[in-house]
């Protein structure tokens, strides 16, 4: 991309808790998207509509959100709703894992921390980083995961996780209940954006159509009747619940996957200079694969 | 030597210019001959890479204490079913390997039946942590053997089958007894097979990530997960491109050393 040459794909979907996302608008590798073929862009939720990485939307539209949380298995432990239980829990030894996201891990711990994960200080950066270190050397976290805790979760191999919101309808395990911890939880979106040579009439179109209500809340729901299953994470486009509600009622009313203005306002974002911080990032992976 | 020259040498020597690349993803790197990024590697990852060492080691001592029986058995006391035996060794491998490891999680977990065998013989102390071998060492080295044991069984067997059976008999003749015999003539006639079997499961181990991802904690990573984050998380290039030679080189060190020991014809198999 750097040389000017197309990758070959019209439309990558980058989330906006990396630092690829940004990197990829400052260096111009984005096409700007035809809105002439978008008229359903109207239906982009109010809170979506001016990022700090593309306040016009000019480049990039959102394909789904998650929360960040904790999950616990309650037949196994009393109900885990704070990152100081889940950290400092001696009964949760080497029962919990932490993700190895750095910018979900870290708004979750900074939050805890009293810090404010949206301007991260090397003062904060380090508070949080240390306490996610001793927790991991003490054998209290079992181990830094993507999505694949669920499974242990359910089995009852791990009793809590840090966890996405939408990896939990989707084991639809009844013992599993996710919470947003005391502190605030992390939200992220995942951007729809078209690489440098991609056909932007044709990706256009097709955010066009997932930005239709109806063809957003089937996505977002699924329909059990024809067999389709749903993404089950968080829609940005207005009116798509009313549809997820039609196609697959249990799922239309998940407070996980429509959540409420109370719960999202408990939500943060990770401060994006922490996230290009080479340092920052060096030391994180360092102890993810320690 | 064509096919040699595209598929090896050429991605390897540009492996090479990239591990002295220096630079950042946000500004596209540069040739600067930086040798520097073997040194932060070697300082920095020392851990990873003898844990590595390690890990691939004790994985190919169990492959081969596991290994060496079945196929001595397969070899001399197979008969008609020694087809289906092989086969039954290679079965596993018509299974992706991603799916055979996460099957481990499965086996070993907390509330399994091997945690729970090894916790009434007091065991679990000793191979686990805080009463998990999930997310354990023990669980890497488990996967890592499991997924590389065909690769020591075949060629074991293929020289245990090549030995002439009248060779035992001369010895049992010359009042050897059956152990003598084994060690003076049936091991050393296996030995070809026992370094090929102990290369081919000690080379991929070493450079293994999926088992340590998979099975491994947050203390059990091995170099192949460092060089894989590097890569593909950080892309930071050139510090995983100098990693994968350090990692080349201690490997190439490792065979030459054994070579020498065992000496070089039972590498070639020219012994038989």
């Amino acid at each position: 991309m750097s040389r000017g040459q197309s990758t070959g794909r019209d439309i990558v979907v980058l989330t906006d808790n990396d630092r690829y996302l940004g990197l990829m608008l400052k260096q111009g590798w984005a096409e700007k998207l035809d809105k002439s073929a978008i008229p359903n862009i109207k239906n982009l939720i109010d809170v979506q509509k001016h990022p700090s990485f593309d306040p016009n939307r000019d480049y990039t539209l959102p394909w789904q959100s998650g929360m960040t949380g904790i999950a616990y298995n309650k037949t196994l432990t009393d109900p885990v709703l704070s990152i100081d239980d889940l950290f400092g829990n001696p009964k949760l030894k080497g029962k919990i894992t932490c993700l190895n996201d750095i910018g979900d891990a870290m708004t979750l711990v900074m939050l805890s921390n009293g810090d404010d994960p949206a301007h991260v200080t090397d003062k904060t950066w380090n508070a949080a980083f240390n306490r996610i270190k001793q927790a991991s050397d003490s054998g209290q976290i079992r181990s830094f995961t993507g999505n694949d805790y669920g499974p242990p979760l359910a089995r009852g191999d791990l009793s809590a996780a840090m966890s996405w919101s939408g990896d939990i309808p989707q084991l639809a395990s009844p013992h599993i209940v996710w919470n947003v911890p005391k502190d605030g939880g992390a939200i992220w979106t995942d951007n729809m954006l078209i690489p440098k040579g991609g056909d932007v009439y044709t990706a256009s179109v097709y955010m066009n159509y997932v930005y239709d209500p109806k063809v957003q809340g089937l996505m977002e729901a699924g329909d059990p009747s024809r067999n389709i299953v749903g993404i089950y994470y968080i829609p940005p486009v207005k009116g798509a619940g009313v549809w997820a509600k039609k196609f697959n009622p249990p799922v239309g009313s998940n407070p996980l996957i429509f959540p409420s203005t109370e719960t999202l306002n408990k939500m943060h974002l990770f401060d994006n200079a922490a996230l290009n911080n080479e340092k920052y990032l060096t030391q994180w992976n360092n102890l993810i694969s320690g | 030597m064509l096919w040699l020259a595209i598929f090896f040498v050429v991605p390897l020597g540009y492996l090479a210019y990239q591990s002295l690349e220096s630079g950042n993803v946000d500004f596209g790197y540069a040739f600067t001959w930086a040798w520097g990024n073997y040194w932060t590697a070697i300082r920095d990852y020392r851990t990873q890479f003898i844990r590595s060492i390690e890990f691939a080691g004790i994985a190919t001592v169990i492959a081969f204490v596991v290994s060496y029986p079945v196929a001595y058995w397969i070899a001399f006391r197979g008969g008609r079913w020694k087809n289906l035996l092989l086969l039954c060794i290679i079965a596993p491998f018509f299974v992706t390997y991603l799916i055979r490891t996460l099957a481990w999680e499965t086996i070993l977990s907390d509330h399994g039946f091997v945690v729970r065998t090894l916790g009434n013989l007091h065991l679990l102390g000793v191979l686990g942590q805080n009463g998990h071998i999930l997310s354990t060492g023990t669980a890497v080295v488990a996967g890592i053997t499991y997924n590389f044991l065909p690769f020591m069984a075949l060629p074991l067997y293929v020289s245990l089958e090549q030995i002439d059976p009248r060779l035992i008999e001369a010895a049992e003749d010359l009042y050897a007894n059956k152990i003598r015999a084994f060690l003076r003539v049936t091991f050393p006639l296996s030995l070809p097979g026992v370094v090929a079997g102990t290369l081919l499961t000690f080379i991929p181990a070493a450079g293994d990530f999926i088992n340590a991802q998979l099975l491994g904690g947050t203390q059990n990573h091995m170099i192949g997960n460092v060089i894989q984050s590097k890569f593909l998380e950080l892309s930071d290039y050139p510090s995983a491109a100098a990693m994968s030679f350090i990692l080349m080189g201690a490997i190439l060190a490792f065979v030459a050393i054994y070579a020498f020991v065992v000496g070089t014809e039972q590498l070639t198999g020219t012994a038989l």
